[in-house]
């Protein structure tokens, strides 16, 4: 049996959609001037920028979305499924600082890190996909977001969880895509990425959003909404408010989308938080956060849709006991609550601040959770009699055939991370940090670059150089490869 | 006028009654108690209170949100009294504030603005989306003391330093002081970008902007007449 965790019941859920159907159409949803045609087009009244959306419009736009799809690797294998109680994790996304594995102190990403991050993320198969996880400081920020999912699709394999800052440049995103997966209809067929777009809470789905949306949905690639009531500050207090604004932000944004192209892959996500009533900040790893996680998810699974939700990432500035409780809580209640992308492993601080030490420790808490969701299964045709019948009263269940043939399939076995008493036979054994630190050196040792098809990869380049110029860079930042370089010093 | 009377004001403020502190504010003009006696006797020891309250874990956001709302409703009633009179509340400063461009967050603005007004202080909010000329046009506008710029997102809070840069263009930079907050703003970021403080909250954000008056008062001091 697969074990799962739920919190609402079939009556709050259906009190849940209720009220968010009532939201949508009034106070309606705010929109930008972009798909007021569209919306008009299928009947919804829009006044004064905001749309109200009749519950039987959403509903046929609820009923149209893929149940199921898939994000597929480098070889166009499929890896990422988004269906049903399907498991993935990746690393959290967009965060401009990193805490520097020298000085334990936070310092604003670059690069070089994003790159490290990528490499390791790459050796865990914890990790079912990539993010673009930091933004890099050294990189003009009106280039800031092609040039990360740039340096992902350079020394990565996996499918890319990404995201546009604007509205004009999802479209040189979506062209670094088209040229990687090696054409348009390619892309649409076998997409590697998912486009996360965010409505501003409350109930309003800006400029920038709600175009993303649409021109996701006509070029075919999966978009992820990433709905972020903070209950209390720009949502309802309770909980269970705050679950009905996710849902009308969710159910409204998907509304927009499947108007544009309907049957085009979305996922009923977000990143919901609650507003701590001391500080005015947004703990991620608060459990009335994972709570919102896990209830938000549900009303999605309750309509059939792929799911997503921001967990496993912590609070505390520093890789410590309070950041990891809440990253294992997280990664936990996620799994069992059967979210198909669980996005945030490596966050800290609020999600203010990445660490690469902090990913390769929560993917030991990842891999708990994946065991844990495994259940307790029964293996043979008896659970324990026939063992019991080699043993009798001995205990000697070690030399047992059963034992040897089945204890890789009953027990996970952590990394070194993990202090099961290997690590530390002497007074000097290193701590949980330095086990971190070892085993990302460790993790990056054992990494190769896979590169793409050269025709492929000339035509990145040319694309990044020509893309990056207009924003004066220099060269490529982390992208070696001096047989590309036209002009001496360029890279 | 009563101790019992100031030190009900007060309780009103920390109780977060507006109907409360207005009806009292009401009841002391009738009776003839001076204005800014009722201001500083009873209502501004309240804020203090309450300032001292949250600093201690006692008082949430949502108690100092219904404070700020009761002493905006004393001060209501007060304030068209001190003008008839000719005189003035002693303003702790003024403040532009506003969310950086690009950024639409702004509940973390509101309550350093509410708070900043709760505390004297006289307070322009130019609401989110705002570019760094709009500050400095309105700094000049209202001659400021402080601008206080907000950002939530890791990819706005690169245009704080904007702001900072839209000041020294108008050649205000050495008149206005800037402060800068939000979830992903840190005091080394302000340091970065030249701001002259951050406030990881709105509490601290009054602190903060009566540190920076001090500031402000001792430059002006030490400069030649």
């Amino acid at each position: 049996m697969r074990p799962r965790f739920q919190l609402l019941d079939n009556a709050l859920i259906e009190r849940i959609v209720g009220e968010a159907f009532q939201l949508i159409e009034k106070p309606g949803v705010r929109v930008a001037p972009y798909v007021v045609e569209l919306l008009l087009g299928a009947g919804i009244r829009v006044e004064d920028g905001v749309a109200h959306i009749p519950e039987t419009v959403a509903r046929r736009a609820l009923e149209s979305v893929p149940r199921g799809f898939s994000l597929y690797d480098r070889s166009g294998k499929p890896v990422v499924r988004y269906e049903g109680d399907q498991v993935h994790f990746d690393p959290g996304s967009s965060c401009l600082n990193i805490l520097d594995s020298k000085t334990e102190q936070a310092r604003p990403a670059q690069a070089a890190d994003l790159v490290r991050l990528v490499q390791v993320t790459e050796m865990l198969p914890q990790f079912a996909a990539q993010s673009t996880a930091m933004v890099c400081n050294d990189v003009p920020p009106e280039i800031g977001d092609w040039y990360r999912l740039l340096l992902v699709l350079w020394y990565s394999e996996k499918p890319v969880v990404t995201g546009a800052f604007s509205a004009s440049s999802l479209h040189t995103l979506l062209e670094l895509m088209t040229i990687e997966s090696g054409g348009a209809d390619e892309l649409r067929r076998h997409p590697r990425a998912i486009f996360d777009v965010c409505p501003s809470p409350p109930l309003n789905w800006s400029e920038f959003a709600s175009q993303n949306m649409v021109d996701l949905a006509r070029a075919g690639v999966p978009a992820e909404i990433v709905s972020m009531p903070l209950a209390g500050a720009t949502a309802p207090v309770t909980l269970a408010g705050s679950v009905v604004q996710h849902a009308a932000e969710c159910i409204s944004g998907i509304t927009i989308h499947q108007l544009a192209q309907p049957g085009a892959p979305i996922v009923w996500g977000g990143a919901p938080a609650i507003f701590d009533m001391r500080t005015g900040r947004t703990p991620m790893g608060a459990i009335e956060t994972a709570m919102l996680d896990v209830g938000c998810a549900e009303v999605g699974k309750y309509f059939g849709l792929p799911t997503h939700a921001y967990m496993v990432a912590g609070d505390g500035r520093l890789i410590d006991a309070q950041t990891e409780m809440e990253s294992g809580i997280s990664a936990a209640l996620g799994a069992l609550a059967g979210i198909n992308m669980i996005s945030g492993a490596g966050m800290l601080d609020f999600l203010a601040c990445h660490s690469i030490e902090k990913l390769v420790i929560d993917a030991e808490a990842i891999a708990s959770a994946q065991r844990l969701i495994e259940g307790i299964e029964p293996r043979g045709k008896s659970l324990a009699t026939d063992m019991f019948a080699v043993t009798g009263l001995t205990g000697d269940f070690l030399k047992l055939k059963e034992t040897r043939a089945l204890f890789r399939q009953e027990q996970h076995f952590p990394s070194a991370i993990v202090d099961r008493g290997l690590a530390t036979m002497d007074e000097t054994a290193p701590g949980v940090l330095e086990r971190a630190q070892q085993r990302v050196e460790e993790l990056l040792s054992f990494y190769q670059r896979h590169p793409l098809a050269a025709d492929r990869e000339q035509e990145m380049i040319a694309f990044a150089q020509r893309e990056g110029r207009k924003a004066g860079l220099d060269g490529l930042p982390e992208i070696l490869r001096p047989e590309y370089a036209p002009e001496p010093g360029l890279i | 006028m009563p101790e019992d009377t100031y030190s009900e004001m007060r309780q009103s403020i920390i109780n977060g009654a507006p109907e409360t502190a207005a009806g009292l504010a009401q009841e002391a003009l009738a009776t003839g108690v001076a204005p800014l006696d009722a201001i500083n006797n009873g209502y501004v020891l309240g804020m203090h209170d309450v300032g001292e309250q949250f600093a201690r874990g006692q008082m949430f956001l949502p108690d100092m949100m219904a404070s700020a709302e009761a002493m905006r409703a004393a001060m209501a009633v007060l304030e068209p009294e001190l003008t008839k009179l000719g005189t003035e509340r002693p303003m702790a400063g003024v403040v532009v504030l506003g969310t950086t461009k690009g950024d639409i967050h702004e509940i973390g603005k509101i309550l350093v603005g509410t708070l900043l007004t709760a505390h004297g202080f006289r307070v322009h909010d130019l609401g989110v989306d705002v570019p760094g000329e709009r500050f400095a046009t309105k700094a000049l506008e209202v001659g400021a003391d402080i601008v206080g710029v907000s950002a939530l997102l890791t990819t706005t809070m690169r245009n704080q330093k904007g702001v900072i840069e839209a000041l020294e263009k108008a050649g205000l930079r050495s008149q206005v002081k800037v402060m800068v907050g939000g979830a992903p703003v840190s005091r080394g970021w302000a340091a970065e970008i030249g701001a002259d403080g951050y406030a990881k909250d709105a509490m601290s954000a009054v602190a903060l902007a009566r540190q920076l008056m001090e500031q402000k008062a001792q430059a002006a001091a030490k400069e030649p007449a």
